[in-house]
C-alpha cells in the first residue's frame, strides 16, 4: 500500500503425526467417532497425570534443525491456565519461557525475489478437543478427541512485510513440515493452522503500529485475503486519524472482512506457571546429531537438485516438489528414464496431477507406479505409439492398472512405423483423390494436411504422425 | 489493605467463582491477613537464587510409542453429567 | 498389621471373619471416620486372601483391612475429597498404590473422610461433617487424613492410606496417637490420587506402629511410569528389625522449639529426643534459619499449584453439575460456587491471586526461590546429621470450633511439618507422649532423600523401648 508498511507475524500450529497423544497413549488419528480416542488422562479426570511422547520431542528438534534454530539443552513445560469446554484440565501443558528450539529462519521467494524470515521460537503443546454447535438448540457439544494430540507452534518473528511473503513463508513451512515427515500440512483438516499479527505503519518509520491479531484462516486464498483487508483496514483507520485497537478479528470469508471477536474472557490472564507433573527436557549433542543423520532432503534442495540435475524450470519444480510424496514419484521415474526427464515432469504435471486433482486421491495409492509411467514414456519415445495414443493408453492404465506395454498388445494399438507398408497406403490414398492431389502439386501445400488425416484414417489412427507426413510430402512431390 | 474487594472479585472470576457482598468482605478480611503474613518473604534475600519447583528434577521422563494401550475410556464417560451419544454437552459457547 | 498377618496364620483366623469384624465395628463408629464402606468389596478380596493364605501365601499383607482417604482412586467406589462438585465421581482405575495392594491381598474396606480436596488440618471442611478424635470427640483429629488416623486409631482398619500435602498425615498421625510417614517426594506414586498441590503431595502409610508402616509403604513405594514425578531411585530394603542408633547423629533445630511450642508438647518431644538418645545417638543442636518461612512460601506455592489443579472441575465431563444454568459462563460459576466449600474457594482465589499479572514474581516466584534456600539449608544440615527430630506440631488436638473463622493461625500449625513438603524429603511422626488431657502428642523424624529405611527403623527401635503406641483411646 502506498505510503504504509505492512509488518506481520505469523503462529502456526502444527498437528504432529506421531501415532499417540502428547501425554497419553491415546491414537492421535483424526476421524474417529466422537470421545473414542480418550481415556482419563486426557479427560482431565481427577488423579490423572500426564507422560510426555518422547517422538514429539524428537519431531521439534527435527524441526528447529531444519529452520537453522538453536534447540535448547533444557527445555521445560508450563501450564496456560484458562476455562473452556473443549479444555478439560482447565490448563494447557504447553511451554512458555524456557521452549525447545529459538533464533531459526525460513528462506522464501516472493516473486522471484528471496526473503528471509527469522522464526522466534517453536515450541510444544498440547492441542485441545473439538467444540460444536447446534445451530436450532442452545447447546454446543464437547468431543475431546483431539484434545491431547501433540503441536509444534511455530513462531515467526515480524519480518515479513506483504500478504504474497506471508503465503510464500507459510507455503515453504509447510512443505518443510510435510518433508520431515512430521506433519500432514493439511489445512482443510486443521492439521496445519495459522494466525497473523497485523500492524501497519507509516513507511519507513521505524517504530511498530499496534498490531491485531487476525483468526479463522482456513487457506492460502484466505490468509491472503485477510492479510490484505486488515493491513488496508488499518491503514485507513490511521489515516483518518483514529488508532488501531488492540484485538482479536476473525477473518469472516463469505464477507470478505475481519470482525472484532466477541471477548470470552475478561483479561487473558494465563498464570503462567512451569508444570510441576512434568519433567524438564534435555537435548545433548548426541540427540541432536541422530536428529541431523537421519534428516531426509529438505524442499530448498530438492528443489535446487531438480533444476540441476534433470534442467527443470522453476515453476515446473514448484508443482513436482508439491509433496514429498510427489518429488520422490517423479524422481523415480526420471531415474528409469534417465535421458528424458522432461517427459516424465510433463507426464506427471499434465496426467497424472490432472487425475489425482479431478478424482481425488493420493500420490502413494495412486495406481500408475514410476516404473509403470516411464514404461509409458519409453513406448511414445520409441516410437511405438503416438503422444496422442499414449493418452488414451494412460487412461486405460489408471483404471486397469495394467501396464502400457500389456495394453497396447492387447489393443493391437502399436503405432504404424513400417515405411514399406505406408508407402503402399499412402500411394491408395494419392490414388484415391487426384483432383486434390493435382491441386496440391500446382501450389496448394496446406492439402498435406488432408492427405496426412487420410492415412491416418485409412490406418485407423495407428500411422506414426511424423513419418506419414514425411512420406505423403515424398510421394506427392514426385 | 493488601487486596481491594475489585481485587477479590477480579481474582474470583478468573477462578469462576461467585461471591456475594458478604463473602466479598470476608474473604477479603481473610485473604488480607493471609497476604500480609507474607510480607515476612521479604526479609529473605533471594538475589541470584533459581526458584526450585521440583523437589528432584530428573530430566528426559518419556513414554515411548506402542509402551501400553489406554486405559478406562468408556468408564470414564460413564461419569458425563450430561451425554447425547458420546459428545458433552454444555450451553452454547459463543465464539 | 503384622498381628493380624500373625492371627490369620497362627491361630487360624479367617481373614472372612476378621473383616467381618472390622466391618461390624465400622457401623457403630461414633467418629465418622468412613465416608463409604465397601462391605462386598471388602469380603470378596478376603475370600480371596483366604485362598491365598490357605495356599501358603507368606505375604504380609494377604487378608489385611485396610482404609483409603478418599482423595485416592478405589476403582468403582465414590472418590469425593469430601467435596459436593465430586459426590457422584466414580473413578475408572484404581490408583496405583491401590493397584498394588490389591496385587498384595489387601483388603479395602473403605474411604475414609478428609478435609475438602484434602485443603485443611481438621477434617471439617468437607462435604461429610467433621471426623471426632477418637481420644476425644469434642476435639479434632487433625487433618487432612483425619479419617484415616481416626480409622486407625479406633481399630476400625488395620492400616490405612493417607495424602501429605503440607503435614496432613503427620498431624493427625500425632493428634491421634498413631504412626504416620510421609515418604520422600517421588518415592510412592501420584498417579490415582486427586491432585492438591502437585510438587508437595505424596500418599503414606498411617498405622498403629513404625513396623506395620514399613510394611504398607514398601508395598506401596516404586517407580511408576504413569507418573512422570515418581523417581526411579532404588530404595534401600527396610529391616523390620529396626535400627542400631550408635554413633546416629541426631539434629534438633532450634527453629522448631521456639515460640508457640506448647509447654507439654515440647517436655514429651524432649523425652522421646532423649530416649533416642539412650539407644546411643548423638544429639546436636542445628538450625534451619528458612523453616521460618516455611507457612508463608508453603502457602503460596500450594495454593497456586491447587488453584491451576481444581480448575478441571467445571461439571462438562464429570462430577455435579449446577442444574438450570443459562449460558456457559453461568454452568462455570454455578457449578463452582454451590461445588465448592470456603476453605477451597480461599485457597483457589489465593492461589490465583499469587500467579496473576503483576504479582506472579513477587509471590510466586519469591516463594520458590526461599524454597530453593530452604532446601540448601536441609542439605547442609543433612551433611552434618543422619536424622532430624522435632516436634510434629505445636499443640495438641484442639476443640472442634476452635479455630473457626482465623485461617491465618490454622496455617501457622503447619510449621514443622510444611519443610518435608517443600523440600521433598522423607518425615515420620511418632507418639512420644500425652499432654494433661490424654491427648497424644507426636515426635517427628526426618531423614535424607529416600531414607526411609533410616527413618522407619528408628521409629521402630524407638517403639520397641516405649509403649506410646500401644495405648488405645
Amino acid at each position: 500500500m502506498k505510503g504504509w508498511d505492512t509488518v506481520i507475524g505469523l503462529e502456526v500450529h502444527a498437528q504432529l503425526l506421531t501415532d499417540t497423544k502428547a501425554f497419553c497413549p491415546c491414537s492421535s488419528r483424526t476421524g474417529s467417532p466422537p470421545n473414542s480416542n480418550t481415556c482419563p488422562v486426557c479427560l482431565g479426570m481427577p488423579g490423572t497425570l500426564p507422560v510426555l511422547n518422547r517422538r514429539m520431542v524428537d519431531f521439534g528438534i527435527r524441526l528447529g534443525l531444519a529452520t537453522g534454530c538453536t534447540v535448547a539443552a533444557r527445555s521445560v513445560f508450563a501450564r496456560k491456565n484458562y476455562f473452556y469446554p473443549d479444555l478439560p484440565k482447565g490448563y494447557q501443558i504447553t511451554q512458555h519461557t524456557e521452549p525447545l528450539c529459538s533464533d531459526g529462519y525460513v528462506d522464501v521467494d516472493v516473486e522471484g525475489e528471496p526473503r528471509r524470515v527469522r522464526v522466534l521460537r517453536i515450541h510444544m503443546e498440547e492441542d485441545a478437543g473439538k467444540t460444536t454447535h447446534d445451530a436450532g438448540r442452545p447447546v454446543s457439544f464437547v468431543d475431546c478427541n483431539r484434545a491431547g494430540v501433540p503441536l509444534l507452534e511455530i513462531v515467526s518473528m515480524p519480518d515479513i512485510t506483504s500478504p504474497e511473503m506471508a503465503v510464500s513463508y507459510l507455503k515453504e513451512l509447510r512443505l518443510i513440515l510435510m518433508y520431515l515427515g512430521i506433519c500432514d500440512g493439511s489445512m482443510e483438516e486443521g492439521s496445519f493452522r495459522c494466525d497473523a499479527n497485523v500492524s501497519v505503519k507509516p513507511a519507513g518509520d521505524p517504530r511498530l503500529g499496534t498490531r491485531t491479531e487476525v483468526k479463522n484462516l482456513n487457506s492460502f486464498r484466505n490468509i491472503h485475503r485477510a492479510l490484505e483487508y486488515e493491513a488496508a483496514r488499518q491503514a485507513a483507520v490511521l489515516a483518518s486519524g483514529g488508532e488501531v485497537v488492540q484485538e482479536t478479528r476473525l477473518w469472516n470469508a463469505s464477507l470478505g472482512r475481519t470482525e472484532p471477536m466477541r471477548s470470552k474472557e475478561e483479561s487473558d490472564d494465563y498464570r503462567y506457571f512451569p508444570e510441576p507433573d512434568l519433567m524438564p527436557v534435555i537435548v545433548d549433542e548426541a540427540w541432536k546429531e541422530s536428529a541431523r543423520a537421519s534428516m531426509p532432503e529438505l524442499p530448498a534442495a530438492v528443489r535446487a537438485r531438480f533444476m540441476e540435475r534433470y534442467g527443470l524450470s522453476p515453476s515446473d519444480t514448484l508443482v513436482l516438489t508439491a509433496s514429498p510424496d510427489l518429488a520422490r514419484y517423479f524422481e523415480e521415474g526420471a531415474g528409469l528414464l534417465p535421458e528424458a526427464p522432461k517427459d516424465i515432469a510433463n507426464w506427471v504435471m499434465t496426467g497424472v496431477l490432472r487425475v489425482l486433482n479431478e478424482g481425488g486421491g493420493s500420490i502413494a495409492s495412486f495406481p500408475v507406479s514410476p516404473d509403470m509411467l516411464a514404461g509409458l514414456v519409453s513406448l511414445v519415445r520409441g516410437g511405438k505409439i503416438s503422444g496422442h495414443m499414449a493418452k488414451d493408453v494412460f487412461t486405460e492404465m489408471v483404471s486397469s492398472g495394467r501396464t502400457a506395454g500389456a495394453i497396447v498388445e492387447e489393443k493391437g494399438m502399436s503405432q504404424l512405423s513400417d515405411e514399406e507398408r505406408l508407402r503402399e497406403i499412402a500411394a491408395g490414398v494419392v490414388r484415391a483423390h487426384p483432383g486434390e492431389a493435382g491441386r496440391y502439386r500446382s501450389g496448394k501445400e496446406g492439402l498435406l494436411g488432408f492427405f496426412v488425416g487420410k492415412l491416418m484414417e485409412e490406418t485407423g489412427g495407428k500411422a506414426n504422425p511424423k513419418l506419414a507426413s514425411r512420406i505423403m510430402k515424398e510421394l506427392l512431390n514426385l | 489493605m493488601k487486596i481491594t474487594d475489585s481485587q477479590v472479585l477480579h481474582v474470583a472470576a478468573l477462578a469462576r467463582l461467585k461471591l456475594d457482598p458478604e463473602e466479598v468482605k470476608r474473604f477479603r478480611a481473610e485473604l488480607n491477613s493471609v497476604l500480609e503474613y507474607m510480607d515476612l518473604l521479604s526479609e529473605v534475600d533471594t538475589d541470584g537464587i533459581e526458584p526450585l519447583h521440583h523437589p528432584f528434577p530428573a530430566g528426559n521422563v518419556f513414554r515411548h510409542e506402542g509402551a501400553e494401550p489406554c486405559r478406562g475410556a468408556r468408564e470414564a464417560l460413564e461419569n458425563a453429567p450430561h451425554r447425547e451419544g458420546d459428545l458433552f454437552v454444555v450451553p452454547k459457547v459463543i465464539e | 498389621m503384622l498381628e493380624t498377618a500373625r492371627r490369620y496364620r497362627k491361630n487360624g483366623v479367617s481373614p472372612v471373619r476378621e473383616v467381618s469384624g472390622f466391618l461390624e465395628r465400622i457401623t457403630r463408629d461414633t467418629c465418622n471416620a468412613f465416608v463409604a464402606v465397601d462391605r462386598d468389596g471388602a469380603l470378596g478380596a478376603a475370600e480371596e486372601a483366604q485362598k491365598l493364605i490357605e495356599g501358603g501365601s507368606e505375604d504380609h499383607l494377604a487378608g489385611v483391612p485396610l482404609a483409603v482417604k478418599d482423595n485416592i482412586c478405589v476403582r468403582g467406589i465414590p472418590a469425593t475429597c469430601a467435596s459436593k462438585i465430586l459426590s457422584t465421581f466414580v473413578p475408572a482405575c484404581d490408583a496405583t498404590v491401590v493397584e498394588r495392594l490389591r496385587k498384595r491381598g489387601a483388603v479395602i474396606l473403605g474411604k475414609t473422610n478428609l478435609d475438602e480436596f484434602a485443603m485443611g488440618s481438621t477434617t471439617s471442611t468437607g462435604a461429610f461433617g467433621p471426623t471426632l478424635n477418637p481420644w476425644d470427640p469434642t476435639r479434632t483429629p487433625g487433618g487432612s487424613s483425619g479419617g484415616s488416623a481416626a480409622a486407625v486409631a479406633s481399630g476400625l482398619c488395620a492400616g490405612a492410606l493417607g495424602s501429605d500435602t503440607g503435614g496432613s498425615i503427620r498431624m493427625p498421625a500425632s493428634f491421634c496417637g498413631i504412626t504416620g510417614l510421609k515418604p520422600t517426594y517421588g518415592a510412592v506414586s501420584r498417579f490415582g490420587l486427586v491432585a492438591f498441590a502437585s510438587s508437595l503431595d505424596q500418599i503414606g502409610p498411617m498405622a498403629p506402629s513404625a513396623r506395620d508402616a514399613a510394611v504398607l509403604f514398601e508395598a506401596i513405594r516404586g517407580h511408576d511410569p504413569r507418573d512422570s514425578t515418581s523417581a526411579t531411585a532404588a530404595h534401600p530394603p527396610l529391616n523390620l528389625d529396626g535400627l542400631d542408633l550408635r554413633g546416629v547423629r541426631i539434629g534438633v533445630p532450634d527453629e522448631f522449639f521456639g515460640e508457640g511450642l506448647d509447654h507439654e508438647v515440647e517436655r514429651s518431644v524432649t523425652f522421646g529426643i532423649s530416649t533416642l538418645e539412650n539407644l546411643g545417638a548423638q544429639v546436636k543442636r542445628i538450625s534451619l534459619p528458612m523453616v521460618r518461612y516455611g507457612v508463608a512460601v508453603y502457602y503460596i506455592v500450594a495454593t497456586a499449584e491447587a488453584s491451576s489443579n481444581l480448575a478441571r472441575y467445571d461439571g462438562v465431563r464429570y462430577g455435579k453439575r449446577a442444574q438450570g444454568v443459562g449460558d456457559l459462563l453461568d454452568l462455570y460459576l454455578e457449578t463452582r460456587t454451590q461445588g465448592f466449600g470456603d476453605e477451597v474457594k480461599r485457597r483457589i482465589m489465593l492461589g490465583t491471586y499469587v500467579l496473576s499479572a503483576g504479582y506472579r514474581e513477587a509471590y510466586y516466584r519469591k516463594a520458590s526461590q526461599v524454597r530453593a534456600l530452604m532446601a540448601r539449608d536441609f542439605e547442609r544440615a543433612f551433611g552434618e546429621c543422619d536424622l532430624i527430630a522435632g516436634p510434629a506440631t505445636p499443640v495438641t488436638a484442639f476443640g472442634l470450633n476452635e479455630m473457626a473463622g482465623d485461617p491465618l493461625s490454622l496455617y501457622l500449625l503447619d510449621i514443622y511439618t510444611i519443610p518435608a513438603n517443600l523440600t521433598g524429603l522423607p518425615a515420620l511422626c511418632v507418639p512420644c507422649g500425652f499432654g494433661g488431657e490424654g491427648l497424644p502428642i507426636g515426635m517427628q523424624l526426618m531423614a535424607p532423600a529416600f531414607r526411609e529405611d533410616l527413618l522407619l527403623g528408628a521409629g521402630i527401635s524407638f517403639q520397641d523401648c516405649t509403649r506410646f503406641h500401644r495405648v488405645k483411646p
